[in-house]
């Protein structure tokens, strides 16, 4: 028998260079990266780099070997031989000036089809809809390009249909769930067949040109050119899914590539926004009526009510609410606004929207229609004003989507300060820093607490500092209090099944006895620090001792060396682990407690400056007092 | 080139004028004729030369000559002059010449011998020329009344510009080339003899200031490149020049209003020249055409044909692609090849509150932040964030972000690019990987507390050894005196001075006597404390006072390495009884658990470094003929005749009786410092100076259970108690560490270890902390020694 030699089986086998792969299938290094992009075909990581590199220790880009076997079978990789045949004719052609010629073969220019790859790359539509969110990217990013040397002009264009077609789904099909404004543009994330599939519209404009070092736009477009074909297919059965023709028909004076579009950009944008505010034509003349989620509730209330149903009930009937969250709202869009994707909002969740006709075509009704309901402006004032509406700022409308409620107008009025605009798309139970906003919007009563707090801090600084302190201590107890009601509310709802309505409507005094009752059953329950206080509340006149503290500082210290023992008995080889996971930690915990702690100043230093503000003023009203006063007597 | 020469041969015209003569012979009449010669023809031709000739019938030769000689007119003069050929003819010529003629010689010759003078000549007579430079000077003075006639003749560049007057400026042979190559060089080219054209000095920009003040030519004088001379413009060149610049034609004379002479008339005549009638068919409708036009009507109406919009239009929809239902089902999948293994993309990371147009304050960086974000500039990654978060006030001042594009390209080059691999993302905590092990709290008793300081030594303590009974302590140190301390109280009952520094000290285990072995420089002292029991401690004294008898002889490696005596009067006075005396310094003493043996280590001793004492036989054993490696320490099994020999990297066990090697452990380490024994047997602890400690269960395999790394610096030495489940260790981070370690009689079970308590009580001196631990042999208590001179005891 032979001695097997050295990388002849395993994993050298299974990997093969880029250059090895070059010249298995006969390309030039172009036309296997467009044949990679289209194709799919990605590098991979081995798991031994050195044994697939047959020994070789230096980084290459290796691709398994079967994946280029798979190219080599592909069809495509004939038309872009003809494209260089093609090139090299045309161009003998045009050199001798055999004009005939060349046009008979400027009819007969080699055609790519990239059908069967959008369906070998995704075999069924979910999986084309799981990687939509690169694909919607790009394309939004390339529907704002003007004509560029490597950009063919129908590829913007067909990026612009293609675009258009599909915020006109997610209109239509009201999946939208959230929304963002970010620094680099707007995030959606609409929910498709059960896929999030989450994009960003770049704030205009946002083509700059470019050195080749930084974007090499050859590369996009190629991307681009399959991504057109994805989107083409994904929207067609996305409209068919709701009955909605394809493609679908606009008026005639929208979306024409005429001259002036295609020389000016913000008409081309008029006229893109103008297309969005405006119904499909439906193909069954049926008024859709939410049937499915409603069966779907249904579904859910026969399967009886564990934790999880309930959470999914939960989340469809605020699914519901949202899907009709601006119905029966009208609102008009000033013109200063960025309209684009306030319209793409507003109009997927039921509301109607409208703009200032004199300036951009495709609006509906006009500003002094006296059915308006609110009215978004995004300028610190304005002449004329409507009572009968409200007049809010831009960010109202994202706010609201991302609550998934209507939000008291009243922080978003014309020239008010901006609350902070938060990402819907943290987790709400990271361990990591949550600042008080969104702590607020998980929990409506700490807002309350707040405000209440401000008020009756700014009553008491003006009667005497002492009390401060005392009152702060009530209302720590008291919020501390109501945590804990909730807590053990919720401990019943999970614990009794039945018990779900009556505890909630439960008094607190009952609550108390109840827990005097059930004191030794309860109190390990509580965590410690209300114990404590409980204690301290119970007899406030007793000191506690020094000693009692230090000895406490001591028992910590020996916790914590007790606990850096125990560490070092680590197994070897998790060590390197474990300190990586401490290390994160680390980090972690100090980005947090940096952000509290900018957060905590920044707050004091607004007090402050609100405190001297309202003393000034304050001095201010008794100096004109006594001037008033001072006249009187006169 | 050409160009130049014509203009700077007018430029030369008036040189002559100036100097008389362009002509050397320079004869009044002569340059009459010349003039005349020259008037006549008005604007000359060649033709005219005859002419000129004819008339010139004396001077023709000389002319000819002239034309000859070409630009070299200068120099050929002063050969000439110097030969006396010239000079003769001359003289059969002009008999009046040769007068003048000699003087030129002389002047001639200084020439020669130094172009300075002539071009002192030159610069006297800035439009000197260049065939007469000198001659010009003389000429000056003579032909005065001439000077009136010259100028009036414009005739003169007529006759310069004839063939021989255009030769007779060539007096440069170096021909038409760049003149600046000649830049550098003194001379400006070569005339016909080959001789070198001296460049004419260059005056300095004073000189040509001067000029420029005082000559009221100067403006309309011109450097000649070829020659280097300086020429002065004559008013017709300079309206010359004046008309080319204004781009007007440069003959004076043309006229451009010339009237118009019409050659062809430009008149439409009435009557044609021939008046043949049209053909019938140019009236009529052509038939053919109409079949033809009523074929394509036929054709474009039945669909045939397409009109060429038609056909764009046909062609646009083509080219775009076309949609179908690719997907019958949404989950549906039909069997296609597909890439090997498929791993889908990640999907970027969704945007935190940070990035939000306007963020809570606490995201917006501080200037300490900006600062290290712009510092990292040459290393994104490391960067917390990849954006700078920003506030704006309002959603219109929002601006497009200007790396957006390059972001969304490097995403595609990802996609491509970057290689995949499925890996499961670890998502444990940290706590996870540590060990379950029982709390300490449920493993008391242990030492907890620091609760005596035994201060006496003066240098650091190197060892320490307990009683057996555990009332008293010894302890040896590098002030070289050795301390017996009462436990209890913390006093030093005794302090005995050695000789040398104390390097270790061994309380005998056997409680029936109460030895001390102590190591000092290269004796082992053993040492009766007399402390504790009266009758013990005058046993001990009976039985180290009598020597047995030698009834064995040594041989000769025993009697160099050792020597056994009794101690001195004095020294006995102190305590000490019995010195063994070694031959090199010893580092450690070990007892037999019963007592009667002791054994010694001197790493210096190469193959004879460890010593095997007997002590009621008063004899030495050397065990090992063979050096194995540096000995670090040496120890004796508690129960079986084994020895325990650890070297720099290995321990080796050997069994005393049977004389041979047992096992070798591998320690895997880089320096052995200490180890200890369990009382049992079964387990040793070895501490090691690479911060390790590990634990051999002598049963399971000869590489270690478990490998401690409960120290942050070396660690010096190990001990395990005599009687509760505790081991300590001491190490140069100045802690003492008290460690559970169970080791049960089930043999399936192995050992538990549980680090109990760190005790860090001791300072630390010159990198050195605890030197030595040791447990009293009853109580959960530790002895400690350090570097700082103390002995601490923790309770």
């Amino acid at each position: 028998m032979r001695r097997p030699k050295k990388y002849e089986a395993g994993e050298a086998t299974q990997y093969i260079s880029r250059r090895a792969a070059l010249r298995k299938l006969q390309l030039s290094l172009n036309d296997f990266r467009r044949l990679c992009i289209l194709k799919g075909v990605y590098p991979r990581e081995p798991k031994h780099r050195r044994r697939a590199q047959k020994g070789s220790s230096e980084i290459k880009i290796l691709y398994h070997t079967k994946d280029i076997r798979f190219l080599l079978h592909e069809p495509i990789v004939w038309t872009l031989r003809d494209y260089k045949i093609f090139a090299k004719k045309s161009g003998r052609d045009r050199a001798i000036k055999d004009f005939r010629n060349l046009k008979r073969r400027l009819a007969l220019f080699p055609e790519i089809k990239l059908d069967h790859i959008v369906k070998e790359r995704y075999p069924t539509f979910i999986d084309a809809l799981k990687d939509l969110d690169d694909c919607l990217t790009l394309l939004f990013l390339f529907s704002t390009f003007p004509s560029l040397h490597l950009i063919p002009r129908e590829q913007s264009n067909l990026c612009r249909r293609l675009t258009i077609e599909f915020l006109h789904y997610v209109i239509a099909s009201k999946s939208l769930r959230k929304v963002f404004i970010s620094i680099k543009g707007y995030y959606f994330q609409a929910e498709i067949k059960g896929q999030k599939v989450t994009w960003i519209v770049p704030h205009y404009y946002p083509f700059k040109p470019q050195s080749r070092q930084e974007v090499d736009f050859k590369v996009m477009s190629i991307f681009v050119e399959f991504y057109t074909i994805m989107l083409g297919f994904t929207n067609f059965r996305l409209y068919h899914g709701l009955n909605l023709a394809y493609p679908p028909q606009f008026p005639s004076t929208m979306l024409q590539d005429n001259a002036d579009t295609l020389k000016d950009e913000t008409s081309f944008v008029s006229e893109r926004i103008c297309a969005l505010n405006f119904d499909l034509l439906r193909t069954d003349k049926v008024q859709e009526d939410e049937e499915e989620p409603d069966i779907d509730m249904e579904l859910l209330e026969q399967d009886g009510d564990s934790k999880r149903i309930i959470k999914m009930k939960q989340e469809a009937q605020e699914v519901a609410r949202l899907r009709t969250l601006f119905k029966g709202l009208k609102f008009f869009i000033n013109r200063e606004v960025p309209r684009e994707p306030l319209v793409i909002i507003i109009r997927s969740f039921g509301g109607k929207v409208s703009w200032d006709s004199s300036v951009f075509s495709g609006s509906t009704y006009d500003e002094s229609d006296e059915s308006i309901t609110h009215q978004i402006v995004d300028r610190p004032s304005l002449s004329t004003q409507y009572i009968s509406r409200d007049y809010i700022q831009p960010q109202w409308v994202f706010d609201c989507v991302n609550q998934r409620q209507l939000l008291p107008t009243n922080k978003y009025f014309l020239g008010e300060q901006l609350p902070p605009h938060l990402s819907p798309f943290v987790d709400a139970k990271r361990d990591t820093y949550i600042p008080p906003e969104e702590k607020a919007l998980h929990d409506p009563s700490l807002i309350e607490t707040h405000a209440q707090s401000e008020d009756e801090s700014d009553e008491e600084e003006t009667v005497a500092n002492e009390e401060d302190d005392t009152v702060e201590q009530e209302l720590l107890d008291a919020q501390l209090q109501r945590a804990y009601q909730q807590e053990t509310a919720e401990y019943k709802k999970y614990g009794g099944p039945d018990g779900v309505n009556e505890d909630e409507e439960d008094s607190d005094g009952e609550d108390f006895n109840d827990e005097d009752q059930e004191s030794s059953d309860e109190e390990e329950e509580l965590d410690e620090q209300t114990k404590r206080l409980q204690e301290e509340r119970k007899k406030m006149s007793v000191q506690s001792g020094k000693v009692h503290k230090v000895n406490k500082r001591q028992l910590h210290k020996a916790e914590v060396d007790e606990h850096r023992l125990q560490a070092r008995m680590v197994k070897p080889r998790h060590r390197n682990l474990f300190r990586k996971l401490i290390r994160e930690k680390q980090t972690k915990e100090k980005e947090e407690w940096l952000l509290r702690k900018k957060r905590r100043n920044i707050d004091s230093d607004t007090k402050e400056a609100k405190k001297l503000a309202k003393r000034e003023a304050r001095k201010a009203a008794a100096a004109a007092a006594a001037a008033a006063s001072q006249l009187g007597g006169k | 080139m050409t160009k130049k020469q014509t203009i700077k041969r007018k430029v030369k015209e008036p040189e002559p004028t100036n100097e008389e003569s362009v002509s050397e012979q320079s004869d009044n009449e002569e340059n009459e004729d010349l003039l005349q010669a020259v008037k006549d023809p008005g604007e000359d031709t060649t033709d005219d030369e005859g002419i000129d000739q004819e008339y010139q019938s004396d001077s023709s030769e000389d002319l000819e000559f002239e034309s000859d000689e070409e630009g070299n007119y200068l120099g050929r003069r002063g050969n000439k002059a110097e030969e006396g050929k010239d000079a003769d003819d001359d003289e059969g010529e002009d008999e009046d010449e040769d007068e003048d003629e000699e003087d030129d010689e002389e002047d001639d010759d200084s020439d020669d011998d130094s172009e300075d003078s002539d071009a002192n000549d030159a610069s006297a007579t800035p439009k000197d020329d260049q065939p007469s430079s000198s001659k010009a000077a003389d000429a000056q003075t003579k032909a005065e009344p001439i000077i009136e006639i010259i100028p009036r003749d414009p005739s003169k560049p007529e006759y310069e510009e004839s063939d021989t007057s255009d030769e007779e400026d060539i007096r440069n042979t170096v021909g038409n080339i760049p003149m600046h190559w000649y830049d550098e060089y003194k001379h400006i080219g070569y005339d016909w003899d080959a001789k070198k054209i001296v460049k004419p000095p260059k005056g300095d920009q004073i000189d040509d200031f001067l000029r420029k003040i005082e000559d009221p030519n100067f403006w309309r004088t011109v450097k000649d490149p070829l020659t280097g001379q300086e020429v002065l413009l004559t008013d017709e060149d300079i309206a010359l020049i004046k008309r080319i610049n204004s781009s007007r034609i440069p003959n004076p004379e043309h006229n451009e209003y010339a009237p118009w002479i019409e050659w062809f008339t430009s008149e439409v005549e009435k009557m044609p020249i021939k008046n043949v009638p049209d053909h019938k068919r140019s009236f009529l409708p052509s038939v053919s055409e109409k079949k033809k036009v009523s074929r394509m009507v036929h054709a474009l109406k039945m669909g045939w044909m397409k009109t060429t919009e038609e056909v764009e239009r046909e062609k646009q929809q083509k080219r775009g692609p076309k949609f179908y239902m690719l997907w019958e089902t949404d989950t549906g999948r039909e069997h296609m090849r597909r890439i090997h293994d498929p791993v889908s993309a990640p999907k970027r990371d969704l945007p935190g509150h940070a990035e939000s147009y306007n963020p809570p304050p606490e995201y917006l960086f501080d200037e300490k932040e900006t600062k290290e974000w712009l510092k990292l500039k040459d290393e994104p990654h490391k960067r917390k964030l990849h954006f700078m978060p920003q506030k704006f006030k309002s959603l219109r001042a929002v601006p497009a972000y200007s790396r957006y594009l390059r972001e969304r390209f490097l995403r595609c080059l990802d996609l491509y690019l970057c290689p995949r691999a499925k890996r499961v993302k670890l998502n444990i905590d940290a706590e996870y990987l540590i060990p379950k092990l029982p709390s300490p709290r449920d493993l008391q008793p242990f030492p907890t507390v620091e609760s005596l300081v035994y201060r006496g030594h003066t240098d650091l303590v190197r060892s320490v050894s307990v009683e057996p009974k555990g009332e008293y302590l010894v302890s040896g140190s590098d002030d070289k005196t050795v301390k017996i301390w009462e436990i209890a109280t913390g006093r030093c009952i005794r302090t005995i001075e050695t000789n040398d520094v104390v390097r270790c000290v061994a309380w005998c285990p056997n409680a029936k006597l109460s030895i001390i072995a102590v190591a000092t420089g290269s004796r082992l002292l053993l040492i009766n404390p007399k402390v504790g029991d009266k009758l013990i401690i005058k046993k001990t004294d009976d039985l180290l006072a009598e020597s047995p008898s030698q009834d064995i002889i040594e041989n000769e490696r025993i009697k160099t390495a050792v020597q056994w005596s009794n101690a001195d009067p004095d020294e006995q006075e102190k305590g000490v009884r019995v010195v063994i005396t070694h031959f090199k310094p010893i580092r450690q003493v070990t007892w037999h658990g019963r007592g009667d043996y002791l054994a010694t280590v001197m790493p210096e001793g190469a193959n004879r470094s460890a010593l095997i004492h007997q002590l009621s036989k008063r004899r030495s054993q050397i065990p090992f003929s063979k050096s194995k490696g540096l000995i670090q320490c040496v120890l004796f099994h508690p129960v079986k005749p084994c020895f325990f020999v650890a070297t720099q990297h290995n321990i080796r066990i050997y069994d005393l009786v049977k004389q041979e090697l047992i096992k070798k452990l591998l320690t895997n380490s880089k320096w052995i410092s200490g180890m200890s024994i369990h009382p049992k047997g079964d387990n040793l602890l070895v501490s090691t100076y690479d911060k390790k400690m590990l634990w051999f269960d002598l049963d399971l395999s000869t590489k270690p259970y478990q490998t401690m790394r409960l120290h942050r610096n070396a660690v010096r030495s190990v001990a395990f108690h005599l009687r509760y489940p505790l081991f300590a260790s001491g190490s140069d981070d100045q802690a003492v560490i008290v460690s559970h370690g169970m080791v049960y009689n089930d043999l399936l079970q192995n050992p538990l270890i549980v680090p109990l308590k760190k005790l860090q009580t001791h300072e630390k001196r010159d990198e050195f902390g605890v030197l030595d631990v040791n447990w009293h042999p009853v109580q959960p208590w530790v002895f400690s020694t350090g570097a700082d001179c103390t002995i601490r005891l923790y309770t």
